[in-house]
């Protein structure tokens, strides 16, 4: 069980990192958002797995923390794109 | 009854990870970002969805039962919005 | 080739090809997200050392509050390309200069260190049970080393008062601004209501599990400041004033109290930052509670910026 979790793991990782390095020499800025949301969730399913294949609860806590602030990045990007790239009155 | 548990995890978490494989595909061969977004969405939730019933059986306490579940729903909440955001932002482009 | 080496294989080449496309990238922001996406994956390799506890700070920091602040400065920034490239000679003298810094640490961590590697894990395991605790990680950083605790803390709030001097004269004390001045989309609103609850009770286990499991103060606060910082971008509430007398005494509050501590320390066990006998775990858990708030609203203000705005009458 311990080696099939592992494999699957695997999988997903490798998974993430076909989907990742395509987009990430893709053309516009929203596509490459949506590598850091595969990024995201692939990143949970990995630590999830591992954490029931390695026996550490510990490590479901960073997929936990993971699934909280896997919006943040997406949210940073979309409210600093929602308007032309003036910047606020600064000097 | 445990190789029944076994088999369980085995199937899901194999069916999860194929989904994760079908919507990254989606995501690299679908033509434009709308689209893209589905697949990232629909198939990598379902996918981690999955993973998680998988893994259900698996865990030793409830807390680490209701910690999966939770991990599951706050990936499905955020992945909603957060495709939203991206899909309008990039109409407006 | 077991399971967990493929993996950790993997890992590893992935890590060096998101590093390499980070370096390479030609704009702001694709470098950005190609270093977000790389503090994922870092995470992810702390996981595999058995280091959750680095790795929980990692996921906090880097997909939360770096994420936000490295987003802002490239939307900032703009479109702009990067301009002309160094001269080829000195961009080869500089990769040359690195791969003999790397080259070195390589030789000396690997080939020449005795083995086993001299360490002092055995002794502070050995005397975890005297501190009360159960995470060797926080009886290191707050038993064994917690000046150097006090010290970080401190060296925080200066980096914060060195961001609040980049705040032009006139609008000294004044309000920081958080993204554009355009109002929030509905859904960033209704993320920015749902998410924060649930975030704080996150944060508030990651702190209070810290004492026996991998978390801990830092990590709890930097969660609640991303939840702060994702009400501000929503504008659902406003940054006070970088003049506010509440702001100021939450970012020292922590700290503050940590010296005190400390102090009461010379008192009651002879020694500073020395805990007297039996009481140590709740003397950690005060002074982890007091600064998780100040951490929380010490990075929040970092990445909120300087002062914009004048502040209100």
């Amino acid at each position: 069980m311990v080696d099939f979790l592992n494999a699957a793991a695997g999988m997903l990782l490798i998974t993430t990192m076909v989907g990742l390095c395509r987009m990430l020499r893709a053309p516009t800025d929203t596509d490459r958002m949506m590598t850091a949301q595969l990024a995201g969730s692939g990143g949970v399913g990995i630590l999830a797995l591992l954490a029931v294949a390695g026996e550490a609860p510990p490590v479901l806590d960073v997929a936990l923390l993971l699934a909280l602030l896997a919006a943040f990045a997406s949210v940073a990007f979309v409210s600093g794109a929602s308007t032309s790239t003036s910047p606020s009155d600064r000097p | 009854m445990s190789t029944a548990i076994a088999l369980v995890t085995v199937v899901a978490v194999s069916a999860g990870a194929i989904f994760f494989l079908a919507g990254t595909i989606g995501l690299i061969r679908f033509p434009d970002a709308p689209c893209r977004l589905h697949a990232l969405t629909k198939a990598d939730n379902l996918g981690l969805g999955l993973i998680v019933l998988g893994l259900l059986p698996q865990v030793g306490t409830l807390a680490e039962a209701l910690k999966l579940v939770c991990i599951w729903l706050l990936v499905m909440f955020s992945g909603a919005i957060v495709t939203q955001l991206i899909a309008a932002t990039s109409r407006h482009k | 080739m077991t399971s967990a080496l493929a993996f950790d294989l993997a890992l590893a080449a992935l890590v060096l090809a998101i590093a390499t496309l980070t370096i390479a990238a030609r704009e702001a922001m694709s470098a950005v997200i190609s270093f977000i996406a790389y503090g994922l994956l870092l995470s992810l390799a702390w996981v595999r050392l058995r280091a959750p506890d680095v790795a929980l700070t990692e996921a906090a920091i880097g997909a939360g509050v770096t994420g936000l602040l490295l987003l802002g400065a490239a939307a900032t920034i703009g479109h702009r390309q990067a301009g002309a490239a160094p001269p080829l000679a000195l961009m080869l003298a500089a990769g040359l200069a690195c791969a003999l810094v790397a080259s070195g640490l390589a030789a000396t961590t690997l080939v020449l260190l005795p083995e086993p590697a001299p360490t002092l894990a055995p002794p502070a395991m050995a005397s975890l049970a005297t501190t009360g605790l159960g995470n060797p990680v926080t009886a290191v950083l707050f038993v064994y080393r917690a000046l150097d605790t006090l010290l970080e803390k401190v060296v925080l709030v200066l980096a914060l008062l060195g961001v609040w001097s980049l705040a032009p004269d006139r609008v000294w004390g004044g309000v920081a601004r958080l993204g554009p001045d355009a109002p929030p989309r509905a859904m960033l609103v209704f993320l920015a209501q749902l998410l924060p609850p649930v975030g704080m009770l996150i944060a508030i286990y990651m702190f209070w599990t810290g004492a026996d499991h991998p978390g801990g103060a830092f990590q709890g606060g930097a969660i609640l400041a991303a939840m702060w910082l994702i009400v501000l971008t929503a504008r659902l509430a406003d940054m006070p004033a970088t003049s506010h007398p509440g702001l100021r005494l939450l970012v020292l509050a922590g700290p503050m109290l940590f010296a005190a501590i400390g102090f009461a320390g010379w008192a009651l066990a002879d020694a500073f930052l020395a805990y007297p006998e039996g009481y140590a775990k709740p003397l950690i858990i005060l002074a982890e509670a007091g600064l998780t708030l100040s951490i929380a609203a010490t990075l929040a203000c970092l990445v909120a910026g300087p002062a914009t705005r004048t502040p209100p009458p």
